[in-house]
């Protein structure tokens, strides 16, 4: 007998290899009931692999799974009836309309007509309800995302995982998903994200895990993760045409155009008065100057660059 | 209904549906297709002796044979069909993933399948008794090797689609083994009109049983014993089903 699980999601040492390739490397952590939480990682990280384990689209080589503290294999009715998943690829079946659709994929999962309501309420916030009976094969790309959100989640899963839901999106159904997403939440849904736009993770997620090549990099809440690499961002536009001094030129991140030139500062080596005082001590002249704290993005480079 | 069984019925359904949005495309068209053989067989043929099968007219014989093979064809391209449209377009993620068993699978599929051979059947069956009387001997007989039939060839084409991974797959199983044995089976003739080690080699083919069997069903007797026809088709049932149903149970090419 399953007991109540506190987490929506464990993942216990789970690999899979593909012949000589080892697409998860024993991939170990939890989510909590209720989290926000994003899992990122570079193309080929190993990201839907995992997605589709937990899906049962694939068969994890070694390893086990538990959605709400059922098994994904052992007690895979119970756990998928609790998972609601939103494929990376536009998928549809072009032989139905959007509501039949809706219908029937809330009948595989056990639901009838008492859940039609719901599905009405879903093409009324995902903006589908001038689209409900017209054929999936009519629909644009953007319409055939919004159906496949609205499908993942029919049966109202608590759980949801979202692979990519808004590569290639337009701003409008960004800004309507993550504020469908942000109420489902609010009232207790554990949302899982994969994305490769960072400010979204970043913005949306309470704790956030960092896979690349097969292992995970990086599983910390995101204010920690900011926080784990010390780092400030200087701008600079240098006047006169100067040249930088050459104690300074290591901490070169990139050179913008117009000739600014952004360095890269660990805060406890490199106060920016340091630096200031070696451009001044240099006789150079300073046109312009900007700061920023590292984002999700300088994190997520720094964590999976090839070693 | 538990939820369970909402799945099953759901599903079943959605593969009925699936082929009732191009009926003329799925039932009308086959149907047309073997009153054409008819037409050209009866009218090639008539007034032609069947051995064995006394004050039965060549037209009246040939009747059940492209039933039966009508039935074999199409219970075939339903399963094979509907599973190969969904690999190639993506879709079969939404079934692979939702609390169905292989066994739910398994079961809705076929049952979708006998749906449409049965729509065929019973299509062809009523425009060709508009021309065409038609004794029913054993009515037992021709529900038993209807769904035999029917349900080893929805199973054959579950196996086909499930292995199949473009269209072109599930067109070499149908132009290499489905349309092949389904003519060589006695459709157009009675096996003892064949030479020896043709009449042998039918005796191998399990379609032959099902033509046969069914012929049995409109004319109380056949070629071989209703008896052995049942055998064989049992037997191809359980094989046929058997490798279906352990595909679905492994995920073979489908969870990867």
């Amino acid at each position: 007998m399953n007991t109540p699980s506190p987490d929506a999601l464990v993942i216990d040492q789970v690999r899979k290899s593909y012949g000589s390739l080892q697409a998860l490397k024993g991939v170990s952590f939890s989510i909590r009931r209720g989290e926000f939480f994003g899992l990122l990682g570079p193309n080929g990280a190993g990201k839907s692999t995992l997605i589709s384990i937990i899906a049962g689209l694939s068969r994890a080589s070694s390893g086990r799974i538990a959605v709400l503290g059922h098994d994904t294999v052992s007690d895979f009715r119970q756990a998928r009836r609790r998972l609601g998943v939103v494929p990376q690829e536009l998928v549809f079946d072009p032989f139905f309309n959007v509501v039949d659709m809706l219908r029937i994929q809330a009948g595989y999962y056990g639901c009838g007509e008492e859940v039609w309501p719901w599905i009405d309420e879903m093409l009324e916030r995902l903006d589908l309800k001038a689209k409900r009976d017209v054929s999936m094969r009519a629909l644009s790309g953007g319409m055939k995302r919004r159906v496949l959100i609205a499908q993942a989640l029919v049966h109202k899963p608590p759980v949801v995982i979202l692979d990519e839901p808004t590569a290639g999106v337009d701003v409008e159904l960004r800004r309507t998903l993550w504020t469908f997403m942000r109420d489902l939440h609010s009232k207790g849904t554990t949302v899982v994200l994969t994305t490769h736009y960072l400010e979204e993770a970043q913005e949306m997620c309470s704790r956030i895990a960092i896979l690349d090549k097969g292992e995970i990099k990086a599983l910390e809440t995101t204010p920690q993760l900011l926080a784990r690499h010390p780092f400030r961002f200087l701008r600079l536009k240098l006047g006169n045409g100067g040249a930088l001094p050459e104690a300074l030129r290591p901490l070169v991140a990139s050179e913008l155009p117009g000739g600014t030139l952004e360095l890269k500062l660990e805060t406890s080596k490199h106060p920016i008065g340091s630096v200031f005082a070696a451009l001044r001590a240099a006789g150079l002249d300073i046109e312009d100057v900007h700061t920023r704290d590292p984002d999700l993005e300088d994190i997520f480079l720094e964590l999976t660059k090839a070693c | 209904m538990s939820p369970d069984q909402i799945g099953f019925v759901t599903l079943l359904k959605k593969e009925v549906m699936r082929f009732w949005a191009v009926l003329g495309q799925t039932v009308s068209a086959p149907v047309i297709t073997a009153l054409l053989y008819l037409l050209v067989f009866a009218q090639a043929l008539q007034g032609r002796l069947v051995p064995g099968y006394d004050g039965i007219t060549y037209t009246q014989f040939l009747v059940p044979g492209l039933v039966m093979m009508t039935v074999i064809q199409n219970a075939f391209a339903n399963t094979s069909s509907s599973l190969i449209q969904s690999k190639v377009m993506g879709n079969i993620v939404f079934t692979l993933m939702a609390p169905l068993s292989p066994l739910e699978w398994f079961g809705a599929y076929i049952l979708a399948a006998l749906v449409r051979a049965l729509l065929v059947a019973v299509a062809m069956l009523g425009t060709a008794l508009v021309f065409v009387p038609l004794p029913v001997a054993e009515p037992l007989a021709l529900v038993g090797v209807f769904l035999l039939a029917g349900g080893s060839l929805a199973a054959l084409g579950l196996i086909a689609g499930i292995w199949a991974q473009k269209f072109d797959h599930i067109a070499a199983f149908t132009n290499f083994l489905i349309t092949p044995l389904s003519f060589l089976s006695g459709v157009f003739y009675s096996v003892h009109s064949l030479p020896k080690f043709w009449f042998t080699a039918s005796h191998l083919n399990p379609f032959f049983y099902m033509i046969d069997g069914f012929r049995y069903g409109f004319f109380g007797h056949a070629d071989v014993p209703i008896l052995q026809s049942l055998l064989w088709m049992s037997g191809f049932f359980i094989v046929c089903s058997g490798v279906a149903l352990w595909m679905l149970m492994t995920g073979y090419r489908m969870r990867k």
